[in-house]
């Protein structure tokens, strides 16, 4: 049988695949993308109805590309998102092939060979730009979960109206926890939020969006190599933030405010019993500081820029201590009818037939160059930058890995 | 300039394991071991020596023994701590050496730690009285005094992190499985 002979291959045409094919037009080089479904596939499919960007309109830039709209601090619903991106391949003339999900790849013949649902296809060098949220992760202690409780992943949520009638159990409060528990609640639900790590953020300072800042003051162009812990940097959560019209701040203030029980990290499930952590206070503690040092950092910038259109530094609330936070919740009760697991998501890698993986199924790289020859992956958390996973951060990190792939060929 | 800070803590040497430990993940599980032998009354001795980890057997460099007992007030001889004081001092203890290793580690030299520790318990649960009142603390108070060269918010985040690195915090805050085997002797 023939094989198809390409000279690089990009597995998936999402916002970060896209950019790396830009960069490959830009010097020449013979490619192609494939993709499993369509253009911009899991902003399709994998989003809830809700959802919108977390960063602001002015911050939706492709290489080359940017997101006209009249107001650039909303925030793009999903269906514009897909638009944007889609515009984004339509404009670059990428050479996607769609409905084309890959199977497996291993090394052969100096370079990969690629099984697709279309056919075989051989590459000298391959590009991973299948996203890092392939997979919703939920923690082993699901299974001891009573059966008369509906689970659902973020995977499997599209409104409220999914859920069935009752009161739900949030596990998690990063970006999905906090807007599915908020959600839920504006739903006329009892929500219980089961918080454990998380990163406190405020969606405007100084009359600024907050990711405005961290784009302004340079944080997010930090470098991997330039920051301390990079492998604490890559496992960090997503931020308690939300894309709304009426930019609010999802903290766990608002959330308690509006009536979302706080209780601890969920330790456990024994006898039909929840079991919540009793270090609450300490999650708190160190979010809070963690908030106050970055908010410090951004007036810091700030006093070496002249003229700089903000306003004066502010300081939040520190997270309210709940009355007694509970330890633990019956769920054969009736007082919740379903768990919502927003706690995480990770790449899947079962299609990929190289021994590049690490003991826990992470992808070992260094700044995006995988330990096989010519091989790369792009969109994965702090691949290069602090900004790698946005949007935004798709261009420099895409520009640096063609640069190297270009000098391998 | 960090070569000034010394909280009698070897940062560098724990870095150290921390990297070797990353590569060989099974080293990393270690055995902790007490032996408690009853004395009379409510009193008991427990001893304290040999623990597994590293991948092979250790041996504390003497046998530790603590005291038990019960105050007076609940008829006993006060022979030694309540074991639910033990617990405190575990948590006491295990907090105060996480932030002297981790001023250590982020240059802050301290000069004086003090942890007061309350635990607060409705004694009904133990005696029976009421079935809706549990056994063991309802609340845990734990107040830091720390003398350091370092601001206020530095001192909260040496004692936030400290917590967030302790083994007796996770056990206390936690819930851990535990299975009591039974065997009788003669």
């Amino acid at each position: 049988m023939p094989v198809d002979r390409v000279t690089v291959a990009v597995i998936g045409a999402g916002h970060t695949g896209l950019a790396v094919s830009r960069m490959l037009t830009d010097r020449s080089i013979e490619h192609v993308v494939l993709e499993r479904g369509e253009v911009a596939n899991s902003w399709r499919r994998e989003r809830w109805d809700s959802l919108r960007l977390l960063t602001p309109n002015s911050q939706s830039r492709l290489p080359g590309y940017h997101y006209q709209s009249d107001d650039p601090d909303g925030f793009m619903t999903m269906r514009e998102v897909v638009d944007f991106i889609g515009g984004f391949a339509a404009a670059i003339g990428a050479p996607v092939h769609t409905q084309t999900e890959v199977t497996n790849v291993r090394q052969a013949d100096d370079g990969y060979r690629i099984s697709t649902s279309q056919g075989e296809l051989q590459c000298r060098s391959l590009v991973i730009a299948s996203g890092a949220c392939n997979v919703p992760t939920v923690p082993a202690l699901r299974i001891a979960v009573p059966s008369s409780i509906a689970s659902v992943t973020p995977f499997d949520y599209r409104n409220p109206q999914d859920l069935p009638e009752g009161g739900v159990l949030v596990v998690g409060a990063s970006a999905t926890g906090v807007q599915l528990a908020d959600e839920l609640r504006r739903n006329g639900r009892r929500v219980v939020l089961s918080v454990g790590e998380h990163v406190r953020l405020p969606r405007t300072y100084r009359g600024r969006d907050v990711l405005w800042w961290m784009e302004a003051s340079g944080i997010w162009n930090q470098r991997y190599d330039e920051i301390d812990d990079v492998e604490r940097a890559r496992k960090l959560p997503s931020p308690q933030l939300v894309g709304s019209p009426q930019r609010m701040t999802l903290d766990l203030n608002a959330l308690s405010t509006h009536g979302v029980e706080i209780v601890g990290r969920l330790a456990a499930v024994r006898d039909g019993r929840a079991l919540f952590s009793g270090g609450l206070l300490n999650q708190f503690a160190l979010a809070d500081l963690k908030m106050n040092r970055l908010l410090e950092s951004f007036d810091e910038w700030a006093l070496g820029v002249p003229d700089l259109a903000v306003g004066p530094p502010e300081r939040f609330e520190p997270t309210r201590v709940p009355q007694a936070a509970r330890l633990h919740l019956d769920l054969t009760s009736g007082e919740i009818r379903s768990i919502v697991w927003a706690t995480g998501f990770k790449p899947d890698y079962r299609w990929l037939d190289v021994p590049v993986l690490d003991r826990k199924g992470r992808l070992q790289h260094d700044g995006g160059i995988v330990a096989a020859p010519r091989l790369y992956a792009i969109g994965l958390p702090v691949l290069r930058r602090r900004k790698s996973t946005f949007i935004h951060g798709a261009e420099d990190d895409a520009r640096d890995l063609v640069e190297h792939l270009a000098r391998t060929l | 300039m960090a070569a000034a800070v010394d909280n009698g803590v070897n940062v560098g040497a724990l870095l150290e394991a921390r990297e070797a430990l990353r590569k060989m993940p099974e080293a990393a599980k270690f055995t902790w071991r007490a032996t408690c032998k009853w004395k009379r009354g409510t009193r008991s001795r427990t001893f304290v020596q040999n623990f597994f980890g590293l991948g092979q057997e250790q041996k504390h460099r003497t046998e530790f023994t603590f005291e038990a007992d019960h105050p007076e007030i609940f008829a006993s001889e006060d022979c030694g701590a309540t074991p639910v004081e033990l617990v405190l001092a575990g948590l006491a203890s295990c907090l105060t050496a996480g932030v002297a290793a981790v001023a250590q580690n982020r240059g802050i030299q301290l000069r004086s730690v003090e942890a007061k520790l309350e635990g607060s318990m409705d004694i009904q649960g133990i005696l029976g009285i009421d079935s809706d009142v549990r056994n063991g603390y309802d609340d845990i108070k734990v107040t830091f005094d720390i003398d350091a060269d370092a601001s206020q918010k530095d001192i909260e985040a040496l004692v936030a992190q400290s917590q967030k690195r302790s083994a007796v915090y996770d056990i206390v805050t936690n819930p851990t499985n535990v299975s009591v085997e039974v065997r009788k002797k003669r």
